[in-house]
């Protein structure tokens, strides 16, 4: 960046903190245009987002494969530390990407079962078939959303899901009000 | 309407996944950044952070080694080795609110759940660029003012408590952290 030689900070003290103003460093990079200024850079990356986007159903198989490997290390070897942890990191990854790869509904599966990981209060006590049940959903949105009326059924599939992971997660949380809390307040993400 | 050269920035992202990485790669080289470093853990990041002083710094939250919080945490440590007041933004799957109170407090700039697009990621780059917020040092807390509110009603538990003082000059810790040696 443009060095900026005259950033002294002014710290203001009063009787329990600190205010630290600096000047602007980016100041010079900033410019005034006209509204109607041609030139967008949002309209610039979504064109090379869409670009990127034959890449995407590859993409998104492998994280499938990467849940179904972490799903069945822990069918094998059980929820030891580093098995929850992979299988959670798995399906958090396709909960943030899933969307922006064109499959929104395999987000929605996959925070169901974030939901699971990270509230049920012993994942042992969890009913065996819910979390096979997520992972074998986000496997088949996946893979037959190429098909007519995919979408439907993914969006059933994926609303069923989240309905019967909340259900066990408010019945197992009664007595934990903090994961209760979370379980019950809504999501900061527009529209979900 | 404010643009920004962004060729005239440097950004470290740090992220895991590497379709991420692409992504906010595709992304930062489209709105004009030439340089942009990735970092696939929290640590790597961190020593990143000391070598390139970038400007901006993009961060996941769930990262092997540490993750984005602990990193936000390091990067916001008065005495530490690199800039303290560089820009966090945490671009992360996590959308309940208390991880953006987590995240907040753990002195990091600007939230941005996922999924991600162009236009959220250029906004909370744009607030970053064109709206810096003064730090707040308390015994508990180093980093970006957390007040978003101007106004002066704030009674809960945290309210900051004391009139002025006084007013200290003191050299730049930007400067010194982009001097070499």
């Amino acid at each position: 960046m443009a060095k900026d030689t005259s950033n002294d900070l002014k710290v203001e003290t009063f009787a329990e903190h600190q205010v630290i103003t600096q000047p602007n460093p980016f100041r010079k990079i900033i410019r005034r245009v006209d509204e109607r200024n041609a030139d967008d850079p949002v309209t610039r990356a979504e064109e090379a987002l869409a670009g990127l986007s034959g890449e995407f159903q590859g993409w998104m198989n492998e994280e499938c494969h990467r849940l179904a490997c972490a799903f069945e290390t822990v069918a094998k070897d059980g929820f030891t530390g580093p098995n929850r942890e992979e299988l959670f990191r798995a399906a958090h990854d396709i909960k943030g990407d899933a969307a922006t790869f064109g499959y929104p509904m395999a987000a929605i599966a996959a925070d169901s079962l974030c939901r699971i990981l990270e509230h049920a209060p012993e994942l042992t006590t969890v009913p065996s078939d819910l979390i096979a049940h997520h992972v074998h959903a986000i496997q088949a949105i996946v893979r037959e959303s190429p098909r007519a009326r995919a979408k439907d059924t993914a969006d059933e599939l994926s609303t069923r899901l989240r309905r019967l992971a909340d259900e066990f997660l408010i019945a197992a949380n009664q007595n934990r009000p903090e994961h209760l809390e979370a379980v019950l307040a809504p999501s900061i993400v527009p529209g979900d | 309407m404010f643009r920004i050269d962004f060729n005239k920035l440097r950004f470290l992202v740090c992220d895991d996944n590497a379709h991420m990485r692409r992504i906010l790669r595709t992304l930062l080289h489209s709105f004009g950044a030439r340089e942009v470093y990735e970092a696939e853990d929290g640590a790597t990041a961190l020593e990143m952070y000391s070598h390139y002083v970038p400007d901006i710094v993009i961060t996941d939250w769930s990262m092997p080694i540490f993750d984005g919080l602990e990193l936000a945490q390091m990067i916001r440590q008065p005495d530490g080795v690199g800039n303290p007041y560089a820009p966090i933004i945490m671009l992360t799957g996590h959308s309940e609110k208390r991880r953006v109170m987590t995240a907040r407090d753990a002195g990091v700039t600007e939230f941005l759940a996922k999924p991600i697009s162009a236009k959220g990621l250029y906004q909370r780059i744009l607030n970053v660029v064109v709206s810096p917020r003064p730090f707040i040092r308390t015994k508990s807390y180093f980093g970006p003012d957390r007040r978003r509110n101007t106004t002066n009603t704030y009674i809960g538990i945290d309210r900051r408590n004391g009139g002025k003082a006084e007013i200290l000059q003191q050299p730049s810790l930007l400067d010194k952290a982009r001097s070499p040696g």
